[in-house]
């Protein structure tokens, strides 16, 4: 049986990332060259990881399914990334942000592992700006910060309301400046099919060309996981409607622990759903909570037009509950009170399924001018889905889905339960605990990315520089392609009525109720009986075009789908598992007098790291326990 | 809405395509451009028919994958500024003829259906559009103040997603607005100007090697663009190209 240890380095916290880096073992230059690495993803964690493992040397595979890594999701994060520079002489440090994490986290997370995220995100940011990446400045030519939810200091940099782009683009260059030096091969339009394990390590992948439908192997020393989250779940989402989880959940199957399922985080200013055929959720950036005021009329069912309702008559809820931090509560919070506010008949718009994000006040105080220069492009795009003005009418927004805190289980090298297999960015489970704080995952990817699997990847290697380049001719390789083909084979022999889209949309359907923002034990039962049903559905009567030889966009879809049902089972389980509130899982029998999220530290004080025992058999469970020697373990208030 | 498509099929990038005619009945006016033909798709698929082949991704106009040229314009008539995916199924009445087509330049040929091949967009940034600095080595962000308005600058043009509208606006096929709003950023920041004489050499080289065509200032990319990169990053370009050569 596999014994989880998060392999934590000793000494003082403050220390540990130091001590390590000390003492980890090296590769010399020569060897790097003959050291192959597959990187799967071009976000900020993937191709972050890529560029940096080409620039000491290694040979390194990237992977991604869009056209050009370029178009990673990580590019539509708006808001900012955290840094602990301090610019604004505001009290803030490394611990201070370590603790902000760890308290966002509702205390879900490894200290160890969130105190390095903070470490390094001063280098991120530098690293950034000699990449040429515009961040935001002021008239010094310094660069600007804001605040985000959950913190009182303002350490957050931004360029606009496109930060994740900007970030994305920088990275883009320096992995192309590494292509063009041939340290990295890029495989665009690629989708990672099958984990391919050689004597119980990580030493391939199969992949299925997007636009040939070829079934391709490829082989290396190591492999890295950088494939993001699993928001697509609800269908409808604030992620790119192709981003999937289908890499890691083929990485579980082969043995890597899945970590903290149900922990996915419900992003409370997301323009609502317009209408039934909507294919996709579009954030508006917490950002925006930093200015503008989140009210409900006072009134039950009020329908008179925002701008008609006196002051008097507004209820500026999160003000009220939280005075401390007001509008800028965390996520789950401010989720959660929306959703509280809307189910007791006191939401707004047709479907009474919104509330008002204002900025009458704040355009009132600043002037217009400022404001536009601050979320200018936010306030367009509104416009653009929903014909509202926001420089007139407040917004309306709603919770949707949109970042998922666990992921695969990694150890203090993001090395999963498969020797070899590392996990980074939002694929793995480790910074954010149950909730994450704004701007801390473009901070959190590069991090990984650029800065900490470098080292910790060259002390795997270290031992490996004896071996040759892998050969894809191995049985392993064979058995492995062998599975994916059968795997399509079988989706689209099935040849029955209904599309895969129309399967995914039931499932988020499933999940978004009884899996979503809130959760009970009736309700996550009721949710295994339907998707147990809805799957065997899938499997009888999904239709898909039968050419696998060409471009295929269903087959791809299905595929995805496939996994989500037992990705959506293993959440459900999860959920069903912690019987206590945290973070963004509210469990409804957990819950305080006034509504508030109750843990349960005596009996949930641990990471739920689930190992897959094969079909149709249950998950077991292990569980790592979470220590905390730096922080005091309290109740997490923001009123 | 009743709706007639004429959409451009092409099984793959040597086949023939031409376009095919579909009466399609049940477009709403709430629908994306995208979402239409999710639906028409879905009526295909039912029928046994090979679906529309197109790229999209985000849906929420950032990570430049979708683009279609709907009668006669990049991303579509109507609204200015703004991607194929945000495109709204109100700009268009009951009972309309759409042509769909993909991007058509011979340095982005046809994959499939609505797909082209765009990579020498990234053909052309590989050719130098990076600044050259290696993990770790950089100062601390304030070590080089950078002036208010030159960010500001420089982040206009850095805003340019790669999704090829400008190519596929001129008649001549030029990539120019893309490969300027590069230079430019780069240009503009103090980080970026040690490199700025070979990166502009190099990313024009290649930019001609590619076959994209050569601008003749009718400004047709600025007018599609659907981040409004501005045609002053051309001249940008040009002077800086100039300066490179004479240095």
């Amino acid at each position: 049986m596999i014994k989880l240890d998060a392999n934590i380095p000793e000494g003082p916290l403050a220390e540990k990332w130091t001590r390590y880096k000390a003492s980890a073992k090296l590769v010399n230059p020569a060897n790097k060259k003959k050291l192959d690495i597959i990187v799967v993803g071009t976000g900020l964690a993937g191709a972050g990881a890529a560029s940096a493992l080409g620039e000491l040397g290694y040979q390194v595979k990237n992977f991604c399914y869009q056209d050009t890594p370029r178009r990673a999701h990580s590019v539509a994060a708006q808001g900012g990334i955290n840094a602990t520079k301090n610019y604004k002489n505001d009290g803030d440090s490394i611990y201070r942000l370590f603790y902000d994490m760890i308290k966002g986290g509702d205390y879900r997370s490894r200290e160890a592992n969130v105190y390095r995220a903070a470490e390094v995100s001063n280098d991120v940011i530098d690293h950034f700006t000699a990449m040429g990446v515009p961040f935001a400045r002021d008239y010094g030519g310094n660069l600007d910060n804001r605040s985000f939810g959950g913190v009182q200091v303002s350490r957050t940099f931004y360029a606009k309301g496109q930060t994740g782009q900007q970030c994305l683009l920088g990275t883009y260059s320096s992995l192309i400046r590494q292509i063009s030096k041939g340290t990295v091969t890029m495989y665009p339009r690629r989708e990672m099919l099958e984990l391919v394990i050689i004597d119980g390590k990580a030493r391939g992948i199969i992949t299925r060309n997007l636009i040939t439908g070829e079934i391709e192997r490829h082989s290396a020393h190591a492999v890295v996981l950088a494939t993001g989250g699993y928001g697509t779940i609800y269908y409808l989402s604030t992620l790119a409607v192709n981003s999937n989880p289908s890499a890691v959940w083929k990485a579980h199957k082969k043995g890597a622990f899945f970590a903290n399922t149900s922990f996915i985080q419900i992003h409370p200013t997301s323009i609502p759903q317009l209408n039934e055929y909507q294919s996709k959720l579009t954030l508006m950036s917490e950002s925006l909570r930093n200015d503008g005021r989140i009210w409900v009329p006072r009134k039950k069912n009020d329908k008179r037009v925002a701008n008609e309702i006196p002051e008097e008559e507004r209820d500026y809820y999160l003000e009220r509950r939280y005075p401390a931090f007001g509008n800028l509560v965390p996520r789950d919070v401010a989720s959660r009170a929306a959703k509280e506010r809307c189910d007791a008949g006191y939401g707004v718009g047709e479907t009474g399924l919104a509330v008002y994000l204002d900025f009458r006040d704040a355009i009132k105080k600043q002037g217009k001018k400022d404001i536009e220069a601050k979320y200018g492009n936010l306030f367009e795009l509104c416009e653009i889905i929903t014909g509202i003005n926001p420089y007139i009418d407040p917004m309306r927004i709603y919770p949707a889905g949109h970042y998922t805190m666990g992921g695969l289980w990694v150890d203090y090298n993001l090395m999963t339960t498969i020797p070899g297999l590392f996990s980074i960015g939002e694929s793995n489970f480790s910074d954010h605990g149950a909730n994450r704080l704004g701007a801390s995952s473009l901070m959190q990817a590069s991090g990984d990315g650029y800065f900490i699997i470098p080292y910790t990847i060259s002390n795997y290697l270290a031992d490996d520089i004896k071996t040759p380049s892998i050969s894809t001719d191995k049985q392993e390789f064979e058995d492995a392609e062998k599975l994916v083909k059968e795997r399509l084979e079988k989706l689209v022999s099935i040849n029955g009525t209904q599309t895969a889209t129309s399967f995914h949309k039931r499932l988020g359907e499933i999940m978004w109720n009884y899996c979503g923002m809130s959760r009970n034990e009736d309700g996550l039962k009721k949710a295994k009986q339907m998707l147990e049903e809805l799957k065997k559905e899938f499997w009888t009567d999904l239709i898909i075009p039968s050419d696998l030889n060409s471009v295929n966009q269903e087959v791809e879809k299905a595929g995805r789908v496939a996994d989500y049902f037992e990705i959506a089972d293993l959440m459900v389980n999860d959920a069903l598992n912690r019987t206590e509130s945290c973070g963004a899982h509210f469990r409804e029998e957990s819950q305080t007098p006034e509504g508030e999220a109750l843990r349960d530290d005596k009996n949930f004080s641990y990471v739920a790291a689930w190992e897959y025992t094969g079909e149709s058999k249950p998950h077991k469970l292990h569980k790592e326990e979470l220590k905390f020697e730096n922080v005091e373990v309290q109740v997490r208030s923001y009123k | 809405m009743k709706l007639t498509l004429k959409i451009w099929r092409q099984k793959n990038a040597d086949a023939k395509g031409k376009f095919i005619t579909y009466d399609f009945d049940a477009a709403s006016p709430d629908m994306s451009f995208l979402e239409m033909l999710d639906a028409l798709n879905t009526k295909l698929i039912k029928e046994r028919t090979d679906p529309v082949a197109f790229d999209h991704d985000c849906r929420e106009g950032i990570c430049g994958s979708c683009g279609i040229y709907i009668n006669g314009h990049p991303h579509g008539p109507g609204k200015k500024a703004i991607t194929t995916c945000h495109l709204s199924m109100r700009e268009f009445k009951d009972g309309d003829t759409v042509y769909v087509e993909p991007w058509r330049a011979k340095a982005f040929p046809v994959v499939k259906d609505l797909i082209v091949d765009r990579t020498a967009f990234d053909k052309i940034q590989i050719a130098g559009g990076f600044i050259s600095t290696n993990v770790g080595s950089a100062p601390d962000s304030h070590a080089i103040p950078v002036e208010k308005s030159k960010a500001d600058e420089a982040f206009d043009s850095a805003i340019c997603i790669g999704c090829g509208a400008c190519v596929a606006a001129c008649k001549n096929a030029s990539a120019m607005l893309f490969v300027s709003a590069k230079i430019s950023q780069f240009a503009l920041l103090p980080q970026g100007r040690i490199e700025a004489k070979e990166r502009v050499q190099t990313m024009v080289k290649k930019m001609d090697e590619l076959g994209f065509g050569n601008c003749s200032n009718t400004g047709a990319c600025e007018a599609e663009c659907p981040k409004e990169i501005s045609l002053v990053n051309i001249a940008r370009m040009n002077r800086e190209f100039y300066w490179a050569k004479i240095q």
